[in-house]
């Protein structure tokens, strides 16, 4: 299953390492980053992965991505494709 | 691959964490046509039955899409076949007993509300129907999630003054019966003319006698996501804030599109509609009264509503409608006093009046929705006020309703705390002249001619 990933959040150290981390230890394969840093220290990135090889429920993704956007200070957000692609493409 | 840019992806986004957009209801339609029993405790156990195992999932699918998706769908609900279809042998009591099974099918199946508790008597009615009117304010006073609609009338048929008339006198029965929370049982009955059969919105849903066996029907919102478009084009000509609006009721529609057909899926039961809704909630930044005001008014109510509320009801149509597959419902701008922080405001504000909504409710969907009258408004006022929202509904060709609450014990300027979605309601003057006599006349009046129109 295809999903996006969104970090929205004040600009620190290892991010992209900390997200990373996770998706690696559930077999989640990333396609995709965009990434860039707003204004003076805004945050944000878009990732595209795939989750079908994974074995962890993806609603426990969205948990363990949601529970470390806490930690680390960040909004992180795991959401199926399907919603960009239907609001976005005709 | 074919993958969505990180622009788009962003708007999308910040639509649901910053402007409030979300799914307002998936509502499921069940038939209750097969539950007749001669019995009423054999046909109450029917129908919680039929309920409770037809909806089993709902609310889990609705939860999951939520999450999966990452966009809140607010409420999951149900609408049944109206009563009074199921009450023609029944008494009164009967139609009660028929109510408090629904509330109880639908706190076991974890809904907030459960639609059609209703009856359609725009010509005339059954005994089912007089069954039911009779039972209407304790059905309501004595449950907490059961909603009632009564269509007095149509453009085809007229309006049904005698039902116009009861119905202002079952508003006032109601509101005493709950005087103590409100007279929140009136939060709760629509009195409607050219009802839908398909609309999934609380409190006037029911499931038409045109309808399959059961059904997914899915109501969309998103005034804060119009409201923060619009403020990108500010001082821009009419053209740039309707093409603005087109494309943003697009986005939110085919949201709803792929919603509704992934839970129609899920729930292996067919997908019915999209109503192409506005619809606000009392939060601040979900109002449709802001996105009036954005047009370039002072406040809503302020001359040039009408016009403003024009463009956008028929704008989220045009951008709505090449969105999904199905549309129906109410579908346009809902404008409820009560639920809408911007239209409180304006109320109190004095900017808003009742006359100003009545003329709005002519070029938007539904009609004078959640507004708070001083609880002394006689039964005879409240009919009145329904027979002048009938009668643009019959002769415009479109659907009005009346939700109105006569709120026992409360004068102009109070505030009524119905909580929730329903929010709270600033006590709203009516017009003090008295049409006791225009009311008591009954009978019909009749259906309007649909040539010569001026």
């Amino acid at each position: 299953m295809r999903a996006i990933i969104t970090v929205v959040g004040k600009d620190k150290v290892g991010i992209i390492y900390q997200v990373t981390k996770v998706l690696a230890e559930n077999q989640v394969n990333v396609l995709d980053i965009s990434q860039t840093v707003m204004g003076e220290d805004m945050f944000t990135m878009a990732m595209w992965v795939d989750a079908s090889k994974s074995s962890t429920d993806f609603q426990e993704l969205i948990s363990l991505l949601e529970e470390l956007g806490k930690k680390i200070g960040v909004s992180i957000r795991l959401q199926r494709e399907e919603i960009f692609d239907a609001m976005h493409k005709i | 691959m074919g993958l969505i840019g990180m622009q788009e992806i962003m708007e999308t986004v910040s639509m649901v964490e910053k402007q409030h957009l979300d799914i307002r209801t998936i509502t499921m339609g069940i038939s209750l046509r097969d539950c007749h029993d001669p019995n009423i405790k054999v046909q109450c156990q029917n129908i919680y039955n039929k309920i409770i195992t037809t909806a089993k999932n709902l609310v889990k699918v609705g939860s999951d899409i939520e999450k999966e998706m990452g966009i809140p769908i607010v409420n999951k609900r149900i609408s049944v076949t109206p009563i009074a279809l199921l009450a023609d042998a029944k008494t009164p009591e009967d139609c009660l007993e028929m109510a408090r099974a629904l509330d109880r099918a639908a706190a076991a199946t974890g809904v907030n509300f459960i639609g059609g508790f209703s009856a359609l008597v725009h010509k005339g009615y059954t005994k089912g129907d007089t069954a039911l009117l009779a039972s209407l304010p304790q059905a309501l006073a004595s449950t907490s999630r059961v909603c009632a609609s009564v269509n007095v009338a149509s453009t085809k048929a007229g309006i049904n003054m005698d039902a116009v008339a009861e119905m202002g006198r079952i508003m006032k029965k109601a509101a005493e019966l709950t005087k103590n929370q409100g007279s929140i049982a009136c939060a709760k009955l629509v009195v409607f003319a050219n009802v839908p059969e398909d609309n999934p919105f609380m409190a006037g849903s029911f499931h038409g006698i045109g309808e399959p066996e059961c059904v997914i029907n899915v109501g969309v919102s998103g005034p804060g996501v119009v409201k923060a478009a619009l403020e990108n084009v500010r001082g821009q000509d009419f053209g740039s804030v309707a093409e603005t609006i087109k494309k943003t009721a697009f986005k939110i529609t085919r949201m709803g599109q792929m919603v509704a057909q992934e839970a129609s899926s899920r729930l292996g039961v067919p997908f019915g509609i999209v109503d192409l809704s506005l619809a606000p909630t009392p939060v601040v930044g979900d109002s449709v009264a802001h996105i009036l005001e954005e047009m370039g008014l002072e406040k809503c109510g302020a001359h040039g509503t009408t016009a403003a509320l024009a463009l956008l009801n028929d704008a989220v149509k045009k951008g709505g409608v090449m969105a999904t597959s199905y549309v129906g419902g109410l579908s346009g701008a809902f404008i409820p006093v009560s639920e809408d922080a911007g239209m409180i405001s304006a109320v109190q504000a004095g900017a808003l009046s009742l006359e100003k909504l009545e003329a709005m409710t002519c070029v938007c969907s539904v009609g004078l929705d959640m507004i708070v009258v001083p609880g002394d408004t006689p039964a005879a006022t409240l009919s009145a006020i329904i027979a002048d929202e009938a009668a643009i509904g019959m002769i415009n060709n479109k659907t009005t309703a009346v939700r109105i609450i006569p709120a026992i014990g409360y004068k102009v300027g109070d505030m009524v705390e119905f909580g929730g979605l329903l929010g709270h309601g600033p006590v709203q003057a009516v017009n003090p002249f008295n049409n006791h006599e225009f009311v008591a006349r009954g009978g019909r009046i009749p259906a309007p001619i649909n040539s010569l129109r001026n």
